[in-house]
């Protein structure tokens, strides 16, 4: 017999049999924010990011380069965006974006109640792109926001392969004596531009 | 070494029990407050509790669904029966890529399976790449907490130890640099690895994807550099439908760390461009749980270490004196599940304060689940025979009255004239580490006597 099959047999000969019903989503009761930027904004300060509203595209290059005057090497796949012609499709495998400062990527929807933003990685050609840049910058349309994981979840599909991540704020830890350092491995900042 | 005795070696540091005792207790209060931002707190708990409960009455149907969903989307499935097929399968996937340098993010099931040293006979170099991971890999050590794996640990006992290994300056204990230090070495790593292995916080069955949760990013980097990425779960893992993590990721961060979600929630439905992406499902001694009346809820664990937080012993005697992959409450519960006369003291390391129960986001009833061990390791004959002879006893005076009456007469009046050599002897356990309390000059049952008859005239 193969493991599976012992060990599906297993499962099956000490299941319960009690049919606990798998409850829905429909209709359950969330909180909802009234200022959904407001909240995105505090939640995401709270793990060490910063929130940006911007009333139109045409400041986004100014405002990016504002608070990233160093940065060299520019990956960039936000249409609107003039920093960077190199959208990281280029390079032939993920450890050449090791060397990229700054990331500017576009986000589909931000979350209001825990600063996260969604990333579909169907929009990158590698996804180490997200954790190797040394800072990043998400850009996301300001229409797109919702309260909710639950709202988030829905708008969430994967028929195809692929991957997607909710990024909430830089890379940190606190594995030192419970001392918060922003940056361990991924990017040391996480700046989120709602256009 | 049973847990008192490895929860006194601890304890031998006072200063530093109070200290450890307090960083949790810190962590504890984030939690707090995270939990009270959302008025749903509850609700959430509730509907958490049922989706795992009914998954795990159905989960032969979720792990098939699971693997037909995860085959179409171009992953490779196994399944593993135990620890040493979970280990071989990961070496045969190793070897058929001729793989030498392996970036491993936390996972306490690889922990479980001793993956590690199993590899490096192998030849094969693994690097643990979750800072404290990485910390107390360099130490030797197992990781004493399952959400802070290095909370034991002083600054300075990190700065001594990165100085050891990776160079830093002797003397600099501050974190900012010691993080940057591991930064500029573990890059390196994830850059030279030929394979990344990961652990999995949810399996998810109707769309055959895995989700893993850090702050770090290091889970992420290990499987999207390296061409091969492999995932090890427990089978308690699965949940139904994407819809569901809604609930999952918003109770898990709060309750770990108190922060609103962790940094990186990754969804891997497929391998990298021109890479394989492995799954394998583990059982090892979780399949039997399932079916035991007392205990099955205990599989519904999303491994937050809430109830490591809160627990008033484990704050007090560290991760390591409960000598098992997972510690804390949950561990004093699973790990007698698998092997009783191994860890007979693990249920006995709990006051029954139930704030373990209160604060579980999956209201697992962990304190009633120990209470029913420590009934269990009477029935199998395992109780220390100094504690089965004195609670043998009890169980024979409390049935006796008269007896009981006598013998506390006699104690109110001779015990505190007693000397103090001969009360804090090696018969008085109780007054190893207390004082023993005043005695009374009357009982309660002679002050209710009295208050009756006031009462009456």
């Amino acid at each position: 017999m193969s493991s599976k099959e012992t060990m599906l047999q297993s499962i099956c000969q000490y299941k319960k049999q009690s049919n606990t019903p798998l409850p829905e989503h429909a209709g359950f009761a969330t909180i909802m924010y009234e200022d959904l930027f407001e909240q995105f904004s505090t939640a995401l300060t709270s793990v060490g990011g910063k929130a940006v509203l911007l009333e139109d595209k045409t400041h986004l290059d100014d405002a990016i380069r504002a608070i990233a005057q160093e940065a060299e090497h520019i990956v960039c796949n936000v249409e609107g965006c003039g920093l960077s012609s190199d959208d990281g499709s280029k390079y032939a495998t993920p450890h050449d974006v090791a060397h990229v400062d700054l990331a500017i990527v576009r986000g589909e929807f931000a979350v209001a109640e825990n600063g996260a933003v969604w990333l579909d990685a169907a929009s990158v050609r590698h996804r180490a792109l997200y954790f190797l840049a040394q800072h990043i910058v998400i850009v996301v349309d300001k229409t797109q926001l919702v309260s909710t994981m639950h709202e988030a979840y829905e708008r969430i599909g994967f028929d195809k392969a692929g991957y997607g991540v909710f990024v909430s704020g830089p890379s940190k830890t606190a594995d030192i004596e419970q001392s918060l350092v922003i940056g361990a491995h991924g990017p040391k900042s996480g700046y989120v531009f709602l256009v | 070494m049973g847990h008192p005795e490895l929860a006194a070696k601890f304890t031998q540091d006072v200063e530093r029990t109070h200290w450890h005792d307090k960083a949790l207790w810190f962590v504890r209060e984030k939690r707090d407050r995270a939990s009270k931002s959302i008025p749903e707190w509850e609700a959430l708990r509730r509907k958490a509790q049922q989706i795992k409960t009914h998954t795990m009455e159905n989960l032969d149907t979720y792990l098939e669904a699971f693997e037909k969903n995860a085959k179409a989307k171009g992953i490779q499935v196994h399944w593993a029966k135990n620890a040493e097929e979970h280990n071989r399968i990961t070496l045969q996937i190793l070897n058929l890529h001729n793989a030498k340098k392996v970036v491993k993010s936390k996972s306490m099931l690889t922990e479980e399976c001793h993956l590690n040293p199993y590899l490096e006979e192998q030849g094969i170099e693994v690097v643990d790449t979750d800072l404290g991971e990485r910390i107390i890999q360099f130490r030797k050590e197992p990781p004493s907490h399952i959400v802070l794996p290095a909370i034991h640990l002083k600054k300075e006992d990190v700065s001594k130890t990165f100085q050891e290994h990776i160079g830093t300056e002797a003397g600099n204990n501050d974190p900012t640099y010691l993080t940057r230090a591991a930064r500029a070495h573990l890059r390196e790593k994830f850059l030279g690895a030929d394979v990344g292995i990961t652990g999995v916080n949810y399996a998810i069955a109707d769309t055959g994807g895995i989700v893993v949760c850090t702050n770090e990013g290091n889970a992420d980097l290990g499987a999207t550099i390296p061409k091969v990425h492999i995932a090890s779960m427990g089978i308690e893992k699965i949940i139904p439908r994407l819809q569901d993590l809604a609930v999952f990721t918003r109770l898990l961060a709060r309750s770990a760390t108190g922060q609103p979600i962790t940094s990186y929630t990754s969804h891997f439905h497929g391998p990298i461009e021109g890479g394989e992406m492995h799954v394998i499902i583990v059982d090892n001694g979780r399949s039997p749980i399932l079916g035991s009346e007392h205990y099955s809820q205990a599989l519904n664990c999303i491994r937050c270490g809430a109830c490591m937080n809160t627990c008033p012993v484990y704050r007090r005697s560290g991760g390591f004196s409960y000598e098992a992959t997972i510690p804390g409450p949950i561990g004093s519960t699973l790990e007698p599940c698998k092997d009783l006369a191994k860890h007979k003291t693990l249920p006995y390391a709990c006051s029954l304060c139930a704030s373990c129960s209160n604060v579980c986001p999956i209201r697992i009833d962990l304190h009633h689940q120990l209470y029913f061990h420590r009934q269990d390791v009477v029935k199998a004959g395992l109780l220390d025979k100094k504690k089965e002879r004195a609670l043998g006893f009890a169980g024979w005076l409390f049935q006796h009255p008269k007896v009981l009456d006598f013998c506390g007469k006699m104690a109110r009046k001779v015990v505190p004239h007693l000397p103090r050599w001969m009360m804090y002897s090696s018969m008085n356990a109780w007054g190893e580490h207390r004082e023993m309390m005043d005695f009374p000059e009357k009982s309660f049952k002679e002050l209710y006597v009295e208050r009756q008859k006031r009462k009456q005239s």
